[in-house]
């Protein structure tokens, strides 16, 4: 207890040094490329910025299966030559219920449906009831569709964020649905929200011959431009945007417009209904919404075009984007945002690193005041304990907020708490009458208990906010869980070797407590 | 200046009989707690956007921007702000609407900040709209889930572990206690009329996890001395654990008061709420680990702890 080996001595100076190492980059530039440079980095509340909270539609997602399972299971039925009375689908329940014709055409039926190639192993779970076959997702199917949706949605959000120009964001998935989206710098997030709220689902398909009503097999469809104005187009996708290479908004006769090249089998698509369809229009559908409906004036085999529209520079651009990046595969809405604009976010920089230093520099005059020369060692461990605190931020590159910088305050103002328990126990040991030495070795001893006793119960208590917490409130957990355990460190290492280092120099007769 | 300490809180030798304050300490804490709670149900908590929806949008702008005016604004364009005010200074102004009713809220309040955004830079160009917070429903409900839940998990990860180091009896007037802290720190808030919102949740789990530490600290002792001294009451051994550890008790709360008040005073409008509870929490843990923590610890153990007393 009262010997610190020259070994452990170096290894205690040594974490101190590699720790002020660690800090070094949040101050400087690199001087090399090569450098491993780790910073801490700003959170948005102190940078500016912008944070989004992504939610995906997965009922939608559910309702698109189920309206393809319809289809397929109507398709199944027809081609095995069986009837059925009624075949309803039930988006809350995911399932669709089919009635056959006849009682005896059930089992023939059953076994038709069975053979439908379920799009996730294990998808599909069949049953009866009143007569009628049963098709329901399983939840687990229905799981892994959003957890795969939800990945694929994160790949097209980056792609459409990186074509803003955005800097440095930051898009990660949170929980079963959702996807939280981090823009710094960007503290409008008007057009980002406007380009995320689009699904960017395109579609080609024929007009109805009969424009005005809908008829089997065609919906009514409203026009993008235009007074509530509506078409009938066919169901059937004739071409899928998703077949196409490219897009690009460019000028056209003197308007924007934006200019498409479909892949190979986008444009086989194409040639196949232009050639068809001579002199009859179609319908380009985008989100639902009819953009444009052009009469195909003859075959276009290149596998180009363009769409016309209403547009803008900034419009057609967009669209250009999104169709680029690719579509959703259900809608995302934002349901959570947090703008911060820069000079709120210097303020707080300010704000915080004003109170740090005072509150330190109040600690460590109380400290010198009240324990003297002991205080002057927990004072050293106190600067050392910040030090190392920021040292492990840098080395996990963590995010640092207002709120976080509060916690390693109050980490601080804590972590003297235990020198406050050990000089106060060797005070006892002293007027107790003990030698120096022995007043020394048992104040330690007797302190260390009590210490990891109340750290203990703080760090639990943390712990259970940085798993509850959400964002700043998070990372105040997060830094005083980590000067939790550097604190550990710095009292019953750092400040006990000063300590003992001093005994071991000068052999007082009076300790200073 | 370094041999010898410049000063202290307490004489070593001073004694002190908290113990014969027992009764009107539980008594008090017992009617500031009662009266805490019936503060929280009527008016009840200030919830702050986490928890309650809505948007906030504050602005800045480099003349004189009066509440009156910017409602005018937002009157223009059939914006209904639930609160529109001065704050930190002239300059800033914050506008509070609340969580728009009926389904599909969560787009419309996205629309709503949007719309508050141009509206307002289209009236006054030279405003900066220094945060703009949009929260639905589904986010605030489940925000407001999880605060409560991190706070009912600390508390009962606090219990098993002071059950686990201690004797029960120790647990139990530990946790009493916490709770009595914890509800006058929500009388506390509903009176000063601080938004309570996540930050908040943080800041009464720190209270919880500072009031835990400085009881423990106490009850290490108590425990201790019921080894050491086999005959003397609980009253006495109970005064005389306080006494032992009340220049450390008094130091570390007048550490992390010290840490705090920076907070208060310079932290901006994010932080001035979360560390006034801070401050005001810390003078509660403290007292309470005396007047109430211990008075408890000699109802409950007086049979079990320690006969005769």
């Amino acid at each position: 207890m009262m010997y610190y080996s020259r070994i452990r001595m170096l290894g205690v100076v040594g974490i101190c040094l590699i720790s002020a190492l660690l800090c070094l980059p949040n101050f400087f530039n690199a001087p090399t490329s090569s450098l491993p440079w780790r910073q801490v980095h700003l959170g948005l509340d102190l940078r500016g910025g912008s944070y989004l909270l992504l939610k995906l539609d997965t009922q939608t997602l559910q309702h698109d299966r189920l309206q393809s399972l319809e289809g397929e299971a109507r398709q199944a039925l027809l081609s095995a030559h069986l009837g059925y009375s009624n075949i309803q689908r039930n988006d809350k329940n995911g399932t669709i219920e089919i009635t056959p014709r006849a009682n005896s055409e059930r089992a023939d039926e059953r076994a038709a449906l069975e053979k439908l190639t379920p799009a996730i192993p294990g998808e599909l779970a069949f049953s009866e009831e009143n007569g009628r076959i049963i098709i329901s997702l399983t939840q687990e199917s229905v799981r892994a569709r959003a957890k795969e949706a939800v990945t694929r949605s994160i790949e097209i959000v980056r792609r459409r964020i990186d074509s803003t120009g955005a800097i440095d964001p930051s898009i990660a998935r949170e929980g079963e649905d959702r996807i939280v989206l981090e823009l710094p710098g960007i503290s409008d997030p008007q057009r980002i929200k406007a380009l995320l709220g689009t699904t960017a689902r395109m579609t080609f398909h024929l007009v109805s011959a009969d424009p005005t009503h809908a008829g089997p097999g065609s919906t009514m469809l409203p026009l993008a431009e235009g007074n509530g104005g509506q078409l009938a187009v066919q169901d059937h996708i004739d071409v899928d945007g998703a077949n196409l290479a490219d897009a690009a908004a460019t000028m056209s006769e003197g308007r924007w417009v934006v200019s498409l090249k479909f892949d190979n089998k986008g444009a086989d698509d194409f040639a196949r209904i232009t050639t068809e369809n001579v002199g009859k229009p179609f319908a380009i559908v985008l989100d639902g919404r009819i953009i444009t409906s052009p009469v195909i004036n003859g075959p276009i085999t290149a596998g180009q075009g363009i769409i016309t529209g209403n547009f803008s520079a900034r419009s057609a651009s967009d669209l250009a984007l999104l169709l680029r990046a690719g579509a959703l595969p259900a809608p995302l809405t934002v349901v959570e945002q947090r703008s911060i604009g820069p000079s709120l976010g210097i303020a707080s920089i300010h704000a915080g690193v004003v109170s740090l230093a005072v509150g330190f520099g109040l600690v460590v005059l109380f400290m010198l005041f009240f324990y003297a020369r002991f205080g002057l060692y927990a004072d050293i461990a106190l600067f050392a304990n910040l030090v190392m605190i920021l040292a492990i931020l840098s080395l996990f590159e963590a995010t640092l907020t207002l709120p976080g910088m509060a916690g390693i305050l109050l980490t601080l103002g804590m972590a003297v708490d235990a020198n406050i328990l050990i000089n106060e126990r060797i005070r006892e040991e002293v007027s107790a009458g003990r030698k120096p030495l022995q007043a020394l070795q048992s104040g330690f001893e007797r302190a260390t208990n009590t210490i990891v006793d109340s750290n203990a119960t703080a760090f639990l208590a943390h712990v259970m906010l940085f798993v509850f917490g959400t964002g700043a409130v998070r990372n105040f957990a997060l830094t005083i869980t980590i000067g939790i355990v550097t604190t550990l460190f710095t009292t019953l290492v750092l400040s006990r070797m000063l300590i003992v280092r001093w005994y071991a120099h000068t052999r007082p007769q009076k300790l200073p407590v | 200046m370094l041999s010898r300490p410049l000063l202290r809180f307490v004489r070593d030798d001073r004694q002190i009989h908290f113990m014969r304050g027992r009764h009107a300490g539980l008594i008090v804490s017992a009617l500031l707690s009662i009266a805490s709670i019936a503060l929280f149900f009527m008016p009840g908590l200030n919830l702050g956007l986490d928890f309650r929806g809505g948007v906030i949008v504050e602005t800045h702008s480099q003349a004189i921007e009066t509440p009156a005016h910017m409602r005018q604004i937002l009157e223009a364009a059939h914006i209904d702000a639930a609160s529109v005010q001065s704050f930190g200074s002239p300059h800033d102004v914050r506008i509070a609407i609340n969580l728009p009713r009926g389904g599909e809220d969560e787009r419309i309040t996205q629309k709503l900040v949007d719309h508050v955004r141009t509206v307002i830079t289209q009236a006054e160009p030279d405003i900066q709209i220094e945060r703009a917070d949009a929260v639905g429903g589904s986010v605030s409900a489940e925000l407001f889930r999880n605060g409560i839940l991190a706070l009912v998990f600390s508390l009962g990860m606090i219990l098993v572990y002071i059950w686990f180091r201690f004797e029960r009896e120790f647990a139990l007037s530990a946790v009493i206690t916490l709770i009595l802290d914890l509800t006058k720190t929500i009388g506390f808030l509903v009176v000063t009329r601080f938004e309570f919102d996540l930050v908040m949740v943080a800041a009464l789990l720190t209270i919880l996890g500072y009031s835990t530490n400085d009881k423990v600290v106490v009850y290490d002792r108590v425990r201790e001395n019921l080894r050491k001294y086999r005959k003397m009451p609980l009253r006495e051994l109970l005064d005389l654990s306080i006494n032992e550890t009340l220049n450390r008790t008094l130091g570390t709360s007048m550490t992390v008061f010290l840490a705090a008040l920076p907070l208060a005073l310079f932290g901006g409008s994010t932080l001035t709420g979360f560390a006034s509870v801070m401050l005001f929490g810390i003078v509660v843990g403290t007292s309470s680990s005396i007047f109430i923590a211990a008075p408890l610890l000699l109802l409950m153990g007086q049979k079990r702890l320690r006969r005769g007393a």
